[in-house]
């Protein structure tokens, strides 16, 4: 995948290897121990940076991430209608041209930044701190980050988020787990999506995903859901409603 | 550690970069071809043009929290081979390791 995007010189760390650049020293001795190291440890700095700026706001940042069109915008949607009049949501948006998910959002009365990656097929820690600077952080309490549609860089790319949750579809199948153990293994929760269709495929069984799951030594939870028919709504809004409280409670008190 | 090797590197009074052999587990996130991608295109213009990046995939091992079991397993099945159990420690799999450094002096 990252073969023909080259997506790991994203712009935010474009500056690594142009002229003048921290590595661009031609007298540098061994460059490529930098450059190597550096590839993930400048993501890694940034997003602790980003992490910072979400403490100090009291916001709580969640990782979107699945294959593409597994129900993210949508379980963002519903998740929205349920939780507005409760908490103060905000949500970054991350998709390679478009800005259709971001409007999407907005039309549901809450602030929306959409990043378009362009050829990058994930999001970096630079780009959300771009999008952090358009967010008004001070009035929120949740923050939700959809991640490009892709099961394997997101994986490698902290964004400075304190969950990650990682959609399946029931349309994809149920071995998917299996084929992509890293993205599945960093999820604090796993959501089955689009699960009013279960009826009509015979190829999907849940528990098939759960075996999987259980293979990687998953130990976090598992959530059927429909954010058509709301099914497992309530498990994922009782989730989060318990990740929120115990983040206020963590959190310093100063803003 | 990759600043250790940076370090010898400096004291060998090192000129050019020939080789860099690189640890990655199954379970790091980290695609060998990314990252031979990345490379590709991260060194040129650098005295670690001509460097060639050498990966070498690490064994996945986990350690049974059940009955205590260390066994080599695969990415996606990090079960116990002693009991089978799913409660497992990865032990190895995940790393990112810079094993050596091929340099040049002159
Ligand atoms: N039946 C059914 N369809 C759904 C459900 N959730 C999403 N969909 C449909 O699946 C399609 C993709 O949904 P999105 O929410 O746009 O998916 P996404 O993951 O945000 O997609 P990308 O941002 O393009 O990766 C749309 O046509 C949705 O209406 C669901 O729970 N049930
Ligand atoms: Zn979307
Ligand atoms: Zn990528
Ligand atoms: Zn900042
Ligand atoms: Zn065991």
């Amino acid at each position: 995948m990252c073969d023909t995007c080259g997506c790991n010189v994203t712009h935010g760390n474009r500056h690594l290897i142009e002229e003048g650049g921290k590595h661009a020293h031609t007298s540098d001795d061994h460059v490529a121990i930098e450059v190597l190291e550096n590839l993930l440890s400048e993501n890694d700095h940034q997003a602790a940076h980003n992490r910072e700026h979400f403490e100090r706001h009291g916001v709580l940042a969640i990782n979107l991430m699945s294959s593409p069109g597994s129900g993210k915008t949508r379980l963002l949607e519903r998740t929205i209608d349920h939780l507005k009049e409760r908490y103060k949501i905000g949500v970054i948006e991350g998709d390679l041209e478009t800005e259709n998910d971001a409007q999407r959002i907005r039309d549901k009365g809450v602030p929306a930044v959409q990043i378009t990656t362009g050829t990058a097929c994930h999001l970096d820690a630079h780009m959300i701190h771009q999008a952090l600077h358009q967010t008004p952080l001070d009035e929120l309490d949740l923050l939700f980050i959809e991640n490009v549609g892709n099961l394997v860089c997101p994986a490698s790319f902290d964004l400075g988020q304190h969950l990650n949750v990682t959609l399946l579809s029931v349309t994809e199948g149920d071995d998917k787990p299996a084929k992509y153990p890293v993205i599945f293994r960093a999820a604090d929760h796993v959501l089955i999506t689009k699960s009013d269709l279960l009826p009509l495929l015979d190829d999907f069984d849940p528990d098939n995903a759960g075996q999987a799951l259980q293979q990687l030594a998953y130990k976090n939870p598992i959530t059927l859901v429909s954010a058509k028919s709301d099914q497992g709504m309530d498990e994922w809004l009782n989730w989060l409603e318990a990740q929120l409280s115990q983040a206020t409670a963590t959190e310093p008190a100063t803003v | 550690m990759l600043r250790q090797v940076e370090e010898i590197a400096q004291r060998e009074q090192a000129t050019s970069v020939e080789r860099i052999v690189i640890q990655i587990g199954p379970l790091s996130g980290v695609v060998p071809e990314l990252l031979q991608q990345a490379f590709t295109i991260a060194r040129c213009g650098t005295r670690a043009e001509a460097a060639e990046l050498v990966t070498q995939t690490q064994p996945v091992r986990v350690h049974c929290l059940q009955c205590g079991y260390d066994s080599d397993a695969q990415a996606n099945r990090l079960l116990c081979a002693k009991c089978g159990d799913y409660r497992t420690r990865l032990i190895s799999g995940d790393e990112l390791l810079l094993a050596s450094v091929e340099l040049t002096k002159n």
